[in-house]
């Protein structure tokens, strides 16, 4: 957070400040209504004013979400909602900026965007809605769709191999990412916060339950009597462990992760790695982005968190350095300079 | 008038010379062309400059695709044009000769550097013979010099090695010109010493090459008179040669300050736009913002989101950038923000021919989106006049709260000419009115004389509010998928660019108000079509010229002067782009004459079509 985008004075807004007057128009039971919940509800935690927060989106169910928005929003099209909120930041760096988009708004049509986005430090905050499926045009396969899914656009099973948004936006260089999960409403909270309050490029993975046209994508490790079981909750500094009795852990066995049992074949806490978000080191966040359910839990939270200078940071300073070191630039003296000569 | 001047040379005066350098893309011939032209410049002769430079960077040395050249025509007169045929050819090498040799007028000078004439190089620009000696050059001036040779002798003894030392040639070559001319090599000595000054070795080989040429020009026989074009007797003013590019950008740069407003530049690389690029990432201590984007619909994606946040968001490309960004366009005129996309336009279609001209992305600009979208469309006709359309494009931006296309071309982004610098007090104020701070706000509420939507930019509290591409509701602007408010709304977009006619200047028309002929261009022909219409006009033809600066919307008067010539001309390098719109727009029967050839038109053209014109009646 910049000093400029915290008010003054603590301001005391409340979830409904963020409520706009639209009433949310996703199919009933939509993922989306629980993600547009936790996030109004955390956005007063900010301390930043709402005519200093932009929602910009793409085109796909997750487009609407800036009219639910009380803030500043631009529903754009389709893909393109980064390359949006990076000039709108490279404007007016006061802004919070957040994008929200989907699998395939963020990893088909609009995947060169958020590659740049992410490389350049973009201080935005990009949430993208991830139900493996195209919803809004009515269920076809998605870059996240699985491999063999029938979908209406792959009847007899998809042949593409999917993408690991995850891993997309690490080798993108994002200094935020992160995982979490629809249904999980105080773990949805506690990384959107976290994504907030993060300065630089961030990356939330929304699994997020489409019901109409992929209902279910994450019910495997994610439905409430298995979830402890098959998915990895990190928190940075703390082991690995997951499963109802928190006796599963991970560990590395050569350069290969393996899920392990304390207490088994003498294995103790000591072992289970230790999650570091941030550590500059990309290995294991590589890892935690790269394993999935059957094979591995899935891991959710925080992986990678690396504050480094944004991009409108590095162009404000180069214009400082430059105003520093030739004084502020006169426009009528640019306009005469470089060879002239007077005609009397 | 002749004179005698030192060493027995008489010294004649002349109204105006055209010069073309020609050698190998290695051989530096923009350098050359643009240090003569600085040169002229400064001493106060009106200037018009053409360069022609191959795409490839290093095409095979020696080959005809590699030639480059640089035409500057200087004058005691106002020109408008950078000469249709050179008087003097410097020709560094056999294929600078064979590709040039041609437009060079008869009886004209041609300076050709006769150690590049080996054999090897005359096989590669496909000469049998030496042209030098099998007397087929008979029609020209021929002044053969061993530049390469004179050269090297006068840089013995530097530091250098033999590549590096014949890579100075061009100076030597340019120290010809400057003594055949009379002009002083100060200006360049200056340049040299700026450019090279921390690279002693090479700052004086560049030096001993130009005086050398200057000293030989004095000492040899060869040549019989030198030359003088007076100054011009321009405007009052403090002078500066610009390109088009440039004045793209310098008026960019002063329509911020005339807003009050930040300037960011997003853009992508592409000829020939990419010298805008190149010239506002030079200017941070201004407070000019640029991004190079990852793609073209990053780059208009990343000037509308700056335009949403309040600033002037420009990006700036050529013709196949444009196609890219054509959804984005489209999305800015729904969202209604100002926004500036400067096309660069270059012969297409597809990469076509990237350094080359042509003007044929009008009908992309004003159609080339999904809807009804209508944006505006300014065209500069000069190098110079880029800076005045570049604020132009931006009043009417954000006057009336609309994407604006500002279509330029190949010449004139490369081409130079003076430019009077303008007081910034004297131009017009950008700073338009807020939407006040009333109780009611609606996003989509309009301006009773513009149509022109509140610029309500994130960061002022009260006025939340959400825009996007879905069609919105007329004055709330909530989205909405009413039938009849969609057919409103597409032609309340439609009126506010239809209105803009009433705030832009009237079509003037140099010559009779009526008759028998009216030449109508737009863009870079202004300068062929006035000087084509100026010798007309002298020899007592009823012929006038008209130059759209506004393709979209024309000027209010546009259909009247139209109507009130027996004959419309529409010259254009494209297939008939303007001529197909004014006969839609207006029922004139418009008769075309186009070229795309990737160059401009000469005088002689223009002048040769409309005399046919004349006689058919
Ligand atoms: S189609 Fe799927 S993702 Fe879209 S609103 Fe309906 S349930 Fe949600």
């Amino acid at each position: 957070m910049t000093d400029t985008t915290m008010a003054a004075e603590p301001i005391k807004l409340t979830r409904k400040d963020f409520a706009s007057d639209q009433e949310p128009r996703w199919c009933p039971g939509c993922g989306d209504y629980s993600i547009l919940a936790q996030t109004q509800k955390v956005m007063p935690d900010f301390g930043v004013p709402k005519e200093n927060i932009v929602f910009v989106s793409g085109i796909g169910c997750s487009g609407r979400f800036p009219y639910y928005m009380n803030t500043y929003g631009f529903h754009s099209i389709h893909g393109r909602a980064p390359t949006l909120a990076t000039g709108l930041k490279i404007a007016r760096p006061d802004l919070m900026v957040w994008v929200v988009t989907g699998d395939g708004d963020a990893l088909s049509i609009g995947g060169n965007h958020i590659l740049h986005a992410m490389r350049k430090n973009v201080d935005i905050r990009v949430v993208m809605f991830n139900n493996r499926i195209y919803g809004l045009t009515k269920g076809q396969a998605s870059p996240t769709s699985e491999f063999g899914q029938k979908t209406k656009s792959t009847p007899v099973g998809s042949v593409d191999y999917p993408v690991h948004p995850l891993m997309i936006a690490l080798a993108a260089e994002a200094s935020f990412v992160a995982r979490t999960v629809d249904t999980q409403v105080d773990h949805i909270q506690k990384v959107m916060e976290r994504a907030g309050f993060h300065r630089g490029s961030a990356f939330v993975e929304v699994l997020q339950n489409c019901l109409i046209f992929n209902d279910g994508a994450h019910r495997a490790f994610t439905d409430r009597e298995v979830r402890e079981d098959r998915m990895l909750v990190l928190e940075h500094g703390k082991p690995m462990l997951f499963g109802k009795n928190r006796d599963m852990g991970l560990r590395l066995n050569g350069l290969r992760p393996e899920v392990v049992r304390i207490g088994e074949d003498g294995i103790t806490e000591a072992d289970i790695l230790v999650h570091d978000e941030a550590s500059e080191d990309p290995t294991i966040h590589n890892m935690l982005a790269r394993i999935y359910w059957p094979e591995f839990p899935v891991p959710i939270g925080v992986i990678r968190n690396v504050p480094r200078p944004t991009l409108d940071e590095l162009i404000e300073g180069q214009i400082r350095d430059a105003v520093g070191r030739r004084g502020k630039g006169d426009i009528q003296q640019l306009l005469g300079g470089g060879d002239t000569w007077t005609v009397e | 008038m002749t004179t005698t001047k030192g060493h027995e040379v008489p010294v004649r005066e002349l109204d105006r010379v055209t010069i073309r350098f020609a050698g190998d893309s290695g051989d530096g011939m923009q350098l050359t062309g643009t240090q003569f032209t600085r040169t002229a410049a400064v001493f106060g002769n009106d200037i018009s400059t053409l360069p022609d430079y191959p795409a490839e960077i290093r095409a095979p040395a020696g080959s005809l695709p590699g030639v480059s050249g640089f035409q500057i025509s200087f004058s005691s007169t106002d020109i408008h044009t950078p000469g249709d045929a050179p008087d003097v050819l410097v020709a560094m090498n056999p294929a600078a000769l064979r590709t040039n040799v041609k437009d060079l007028v008869p009886g004209g000078a041609l300076i050709v550097n006769s150690d590049a004439f080996t054999p090897p190089n005359l096989a590669k620009a496909g000469y049998a013979a030496s042209p030098l000696a099998d007397g087929s050059l008979k029609a020209y001036s021929v002044f053969a010099i061993p530049i390469s040779t004179l050269n090297a002798r006068a840089l013995e003894g530097l530091d250098m090695t033999s590549k590096q030392v014949d890579l100075t040639k061009n100076f030597f070559a340019l120290g010809v010109m400057f003594w055949l001319f009379e002009r002083s090599m100060d200006p360049t000595l200056r340049w040299i010493e700026e450019k090279f000054g921390g690279r002693p070795v090479v700052a004086e080989a560049n030096r001993r090459a130009l005086q050398a040429g200057y000293a030989f020009g004095e000492t040899t026989e060869i040549f019989h008179a030198r030359y003088i074009v007076p100054a011009a007797h321009l405007a009052p003013g403090t002078y500066r040669n610009v390109t088009g590019n440039e004045a793209t950008a310098l008026g960019c740069v002063a329509a911020a300050t005339l807003a009050d407003r930040p300037l960011v530049y997003a853009t992508y690389p592409i000829t020939p736009a990419s010298d805008i690029l190149h010239q506002l990432s030079g200017y941070k201590s201004y407070g000019i913002k640029t991004f190079q984007a990852e793609d073209e619909i990053a780059a208009i994606g990343a000037a509308l989101g700056a335009s949403y946040g309040g600033a002037l968001g420009l990006t700036g490309t050529s013709g196949p950038g444009m196609a890219l960004k054509a959804e984005m366009l489209g999305l800015a005129v729904m969202v209604e923000l100002p926004l500036v996309v400067v096309n660069v336009q270059r012969a297409g279609p597809s990469t076509g021919m990237p350094t080359k001209t042509e003007q044929s992305d009008l009908l992309q600009a004003l159609y080339g989106r999904n809807g009804e979208s209508p944006v505006a469309i300014v065209a500069p006709a000069s190098p110079a006049e880029c800076f005045d359309m570049a604020v132009e494009a931006w009043r009417i931006a954000l006057k009336h709260m609309t994407p604006v296309v500002y279509l330029s071309d190949a010449f004139l982004a490369n081409g130079t000419e003076p430019w009077r610098v303008p007081d910034l007090a004297d131009l017009p104020d950008l700073r338009f009115a807020g939407p006040g701070d009333g109780a009611t706000f609606y996003p989509y509420q309009r301006d009773g004389t513009t149509l022109a939507r509140p610029w309500v930019v994130p960061g002022t509290p009260g006025r939340e509010h959400r825009i996007g591409g879905l069609e919105k509701l007329d004055v709330l602007g909530t989205v909405s998928y009413d039938p009849d408010n969609h057919h409103r709304m597409s032609l309340l977009r439609a009126e506010k660019v239809a209105r803009i006619a009433d705030d832009i200047a009237p079509l003037e028309v140099f010559g009779p108000p009526d008759g028998e002929l009216l030449i109508l261009g737009w863009g870079s022909t202004y300068g062929a079509i006035r000087s084509a219409v100026e010798r007309l006009q002298a020899r007592g033809a009823s012929v006038a010229h008209a130059h759209l600066r506004h393709l979209n919307p024309f000027p209010a008067n546009t259909g009247d002067v139209l109507r009130s010539y027996r004959t419309v001309l529409v010259p254009e390098i494209n297939l008939g782009q303007l001529r197909t719109v004014i006969r839609s727009e207006f029922l004139v029967d418009a008769v075309g004459f186009n070229l795309v050839r990737g160059k401009p038109f000469q005088i002689s053209e223009i002048q040769m079509k409309a005399e046919q014109l004349l006689g058919d009646q």
